[in-house]
Formats: C-alpha cells, structure tokens, sequence
C-alpha cells in the first residue's frame, strides 16, 4: 500500500477504537435500535481494516452484504417485533453476570497471549500483490474453490426459501392443528398464542 | 524504532476482543435480536482474522480473502434463516424474551 506508515497507524487506530466502542455499545445498550445501527457503524468500520488490509473487493462485498443487507435485516425483525414488555427479573443474575465475564475475560486473555507469543511466520515482501487481490480472488473462485462457490449459491437458495417459509403466514385455507379457517389477511389479529406459557 | 507496517498482532488483538465481546452478549442478552447481533459480531471478528493472515502470511495466493467471502456468505443465510425463525417464534410465544424460550428444557 501507498500510503505512509504514519497515516495507516492513525488510521488502524481510529477504525480499531471504532470497531471496540461500537461493539461495546451493542451489547451494552438498553435501546436495541440504537443498537442496531451502531452495528451498522462497526461492518462500515471493519470494511476499513479490509481497506488497510489492501483488500478492496472484500471490503465492498463487507458493505453492500453486511451493512446494505444484514444490517436492514435486522433493523426490519426489531421494527416486527419491537413491543415495550417488562422482562421478568430473573433473580441469580449476579452470578450469571459473574461467570460469563470471568469467562469471557479469560478467553480473551488466553486469545491475546497466543496473538502476542506466537512467533509469525511473516512472508516478505508484505502485500506483494495489491490492487491484483481482485482478480486472484476470481482466479480462485472459478478454479480451485468452483465446488464451494456452487453449493455456496444452493445454500443462498435455500436459505432464502427456508426464511420464506418460516416466516409467511399460513397459505393453506384451513389450520392444520385445529381445522379452523386460516384467516389471510394482511394485517395480523391478535390470537391465542399456539404456545402458552406452562409455567 | 521506525515501522515498516502495523504489526499483525494488533488486528489479531482487535479480533480477539470483538471476538470476546460478541460472546459475552451473546450470553448475556435477553433479547434474540440482540443476540444475533453479537453472532454477527462473532462472524466479523473470525473475518478479520481470516483478512489479515491472508494479508500477512499467505500474501501471494490469498486464500483467506476467498473464506472471508465464503464466510460472508453463510453469514447473510444465517441471519435471514435466524430472523425468520425468530418472527415465527414470535408469533407463537407473543415475547422474544431469551428466558421465555425454554420448550426444550427438563
């Protein structure tokens, strides 16, 4: 990359700092809207590590997949699904909270001191190949990687009709469970729930 | 000392705390669409660690820039399978309250 040293560490920083507070902030937040788009501010942070990382074309596919799909997707499920409920306290939350931060703290620790005393077997010269990135990476999808790309596209089909069928409302005229006509109107009425809470 | 690029280890630091971070939510959230929002948190922080080997180590072939698309892939799958799941257990259950959601549980 052309770009002096310098102006890449302040880049990786500001993107790093980014990406951390971002995700922080996801999980942490009580609001899950703005949750979400700060989700959307993390994948457009990460497209710009690609970007450092001299990789272009991942770096676009990072923005129109994750943040002009995925990212939509979600802000659409909490639009379908956003009710203000009370949750239950549940009452060992302490030592839940406990054990899954100690938890996490470890893994992360354990994670950074291989990161750290690993010694890397770094190849020399560094992004021999820049800007060609693109064209190796068609290279490789339609020679060596054409079976995964093929059943990569099945899984897309797939996917998209598992999602169509999970989510659609009943298309047949009569309930399968309790033989009542299915109402097929666009605007859901509020029913009995099929599942009621047992306990 | 005068640098020649930024050292590996600092995104593999980076993946690694995102990494931890989306786990963390994913364990502690009690709302689902929150919790897929740290899976996909999860899925970036392997994706950075999959950029930069390939950028560091495997710099001539760049396989690892293949498995980041790969990986992106099943990732927009999975979060339109998970949703839809999630909107027809909403239907069902009236909540997306994590702990509401033990049908499985004996």
């Amino acid at each position: 990359m052309s770009i002096a040293i310098t102006t890449q560490i302040i880049c990786f920083t500001v993107l790093s700092l980014v990406i951390l507070i971002g995700a922080l902030g996801v999980v942490l937040l009580e609001s899950i809207v703005y949750s979400a788009f700060l989700l959307g501010g993390v994948f457009m942070s990460v497209a710009g590590l690609y970007l450092l990382l001299n990789a272009s074309f991942v770096a676009a596919a990072q923005v129109l997949v994750y943040v002009g799909a995925v990212n939509v997707l979600i802000i659409f499920a909490i639009m379908l699904v956003n009710k203000k409920e009370d949750l239950k306290p549940i009452n060992d939350i302490k030592s839940r909270r406990i054990i899954s931060t100690s938890i996490c703290i470890t893994l992360l620790s354990l994670l950074i001191r291989v990161d750290l005393t690993n010694a890397w077997s770094l190849s020399s010269p560094q992004n021999a190949i820049g800007e060609e990135s693109t064209i190796r990476i068609g290279e490789h999808l339609f020679s060596d990687y054409l079976l995964p790309f093929e059943v990569a596209s099945v899984l897309l089909l797939m996917a998209m009709i598992g999602a169509i069928v999970l989510a659609r409302r009943d298309v047949m005229s009569k309930d399968i469970s309790t033989g009542l006509p299915v109402d097929q109107e666009l605007i859901e009425k509020s029913s009995e729930p099929l599942l009621t809470n047992k306990n | 000392m005068s640098l020649e690029s930024i050292p590996i280890q600092a995104f593999l630091i980076v993946s690694s705390s995102l990494f931890c971070i989306g786990i963390w939510g994913l364990l502690n959230s009690r709302n689902a669409v929150r919790v897929l929002m740290s899976i996909e948190l999860m899925l970036n922080a392997v994706n950075i660690n999959l950029m930069s080997f390939s950028s560091y180590i495997d710099n001539n072939l760049i396989q690892g820039q293949v498995f980041t698309i790969f990986v992106i892939t099943v990732a927009a799958a999975e979060a339109a399978v998970g949703l839809a799941i999630l909107l027809s257990l909403y239907r069902n259950r009236v909540t997306v309250d994590m702990e509401s959601f033990n049908l499985l549980k004996w």
